[in-house]
């Protein structure tokens, strides 16, 4: 059997899972802030300063990460998994994708229809992508919030899915992206 | 024999996982739980009682209802414009661009404090002018001024107090005497503050107001040396007393007259900025800079156009006054960040309003 090459193709490829941590770091931690910020009366400028300059990293992360993933080979599914259930990992992770790309967009767009300078640090900023309107604004305030709990609702799903296959299920789901190198057993 | 000892070791851990499976499963749902609580904790879902830039907006719609469409405190206004010329004196205080020699655009916006945008103009009102610096390659400085010369309460949670113990009594419908004098007796501060402020007369009109940015700043120069300073506007229309008596008659008065005036001539003001001295408090507006501190006229801010907030781009415009320029950083006043917070939740909640006509309409302008 072909044993090398399934041993290879086990794991994400290192830059891969590099950024898929760096991702979970960034975005749980942006999850954090705006939930705090918007609640926040003492660390609201702090958080909202942070949160802005954050956010446009976390795009283009995403857009790096996502063009990586198109040109890199990707490790099988554990047989484990039944096709439902590969489906909704492939679904869930289109979807995490989709908010993670819309969700700095409706935030940038927000502010623009604000009229907000958007400040990223110092006197760099962004330039608006929307023509100022209040409704407008109203509008896709709304749509951040929806959006961030649909992002923190999807990380849960996934975050349980997987602790359930690596402890439950018991097939080393997780190895598959590991932060460190996991040589195939067998 | 090798089968046989396998088939015994693989049986035991068997019949462990079937109990410990269990055990794992709750686990993953504790940690779940554990994850979610972390989240809505953040969110401030846990204290219920703290304050938050909701319920700070909240407190004013209970005083004064909700009027669709408007701002929840400095309801009454309008737009004005113009430009701010500066004579480059700013320049060794701040690197902000505002400060080099030469015009920018500003939009600004007069208002009365308080969240009834009807109210009927009186002398005694808090005066209110908000300015936007339209700098070059899209860099704005916001700020948010009142005519008051501090401001009479230190910090976020004391003018949140003062808010509720204002609450007109069902009954009555004014603020219950007990209530502020109960405020007043737990904050010394606001009494001092109050002394101050009333030791200032009041002048006739918005046009010859002076206009204080109330909390301290930071400005760091191009060397990256950072100075406390405060800031305020200096009419150039000469001061005349306010006249009670002319009170009686129009609701708008005091708006007409500003708009009158501004129609006949430019109205001007010096931006005059107060450098502070190391240990000068910059971490509470009600106290003001001992006097003789260095005072710097950086430039002239002319207002020559007016308009109705309904046809005034300065509606919908948050006067947020943590917009501000690189060369300039908020001080350790907890009203800032406070004030930034709660403009965005009163800005968030008109936004998406249905807009009510403004009590100063646009015929009221023409006139």
């Amino acid at each position: 059997m072909n044993t090398r090459t399934t041993a290879q193709r086990r794991q994400f490829s290192a830059l891969m899972r590099f950024f898929h941590w760096l991702t979970a770091a960034m975005v749980l931690t942006m999850l954090g802030i705006g939930v705090a910020m918007v609640a926040s009366l003492a660390d609201y400028h702090r958080l909202v300063s942070l949160h802005r300059p954050l956010g446009i990293l976390i795009l283009i992360v995403v857009v790096i990460r996502y063009v990586n993933r198109r040109f890199s080979t990707l490790p099988p599914f554990p047989a484990t998994m039944s096709s439902r259930e590969r489906f909704a990992a492939s679904a869930s992770e289109l979807l995490m994708y989709t908010l993670l790309f819309v969700q700095p967009f409706v935030g940038w767009g927000m502010l623009s229809a604000a009229r907000y300078p958007i400040v990223l640090y110092g006197s760099l900023h962004l330039f608006p992508i929307l023509p100022h309107g209040a409704m407008l604004y109203a509008v896709l305030r709304k749509t951040h919030t929806v959006i961030a709990y649909l992002l923190f609702l999807t990380f849960l799903a996934h975050f349980g899915a997987v602790l359930f296959h690596t402890l439950i299920v018991r097939d080393g789901l997780f190895d598959r992206m590991a932060p460190w190198r996991v040589r195939a057993s067998n | 024999m090798p089968n046989a000892s396998t088939a015994s070791a693989e049986n035991e851990p068997a019949r462990h996982a079937k109990g410990g499976a269990l055990v794992r499963l709750v686990g993953i749902g504790v940690v779940l739980l554990v994850v979610t609580g972390a989240f809505l904790y953040l969110g401030g879902w846990f204290t219920p009682h703290a304050l938050t830039p909701a319920r700070f907006v909240d407190a004013f719609e209970r005083v004064d209802g909700i009027h669709s469409g408007f701002r929840r405190n400095h309801a009454k206004g309008v737009g004005v414009s113009g430009f701010f010329e500066s004579n480059g004196r700013g320049t060794r205080l701040s690197k902000a661009v505002v400060f080099k020699a030469g015009r920018v655009p500003i939009i600004g916006r007069f208002s009365f404090g308080g969240g009834e945008p009807n109210v009927a103009d009186a002398p005694d009102l808090v005066r209110g002018l908000g300015v936007l610096f339209r700098l070059p390659d899209g860099e704005e400085w916001r700020t948010a001024m009142v005519n008051l010369p501090v401001f009479p309460f230190k910090t976020p949670q004391a003018f949140f107090d003062n808010l509720v113990a204002s609450q007109p009594d069902p009954q009555t419908h004014k603020p219950d005497p007990e209530k502020m004098h109960a405020f007043l007796a737990s904050h010394p501060g606001t009494v001092q503050a109050m002394k101050i402020i009333k030791s200032h007369s009041v002048s006739s009109g918005f046009d010859n107001s002076a206009y204080y940015g109330l909390s301290a700043f930071w400005f760091v120069d191009a060397s990256g040396i950072s100075i406390p300073v405060r800031w305020s506007m200096a009419p150039v229309q000469p001061f005349v007393p306010a006249d009670t008596e002319a009170a009686q008659g129009d609701k708008s008065y005091l708006f007409d007259a500003l708009i009158a005036s501004i129609v006949q001539h430019p109205l001007q003001w010096h931006l005059m900025i107060t450098v502070g001295q190391p240990g000068d408090v910059t971490d509470d507006a009600s106290i003001p800079w001992p006097d003789g501190r260095e005072q710097v006229d950086v430039g002239t801010l002319t207002l020559d156009h007016v308009e109705s907030e309904e046809t005034s781009p300065a509606r919908d415009i948050n006067f947020d006054p943590l917009v501000l320029p690189a060369g300039m950083a908020p001080s350790d006043d907890p009203l800032l960040s406070a004030r930034s917070a709660v403009y965005s939740q009163s800005f968030t909640r008109r936004a998406g309003e249905m807009k009510e006509p403004s009590a100063i309409t646009p015929s009221e302008v023409r006139k």
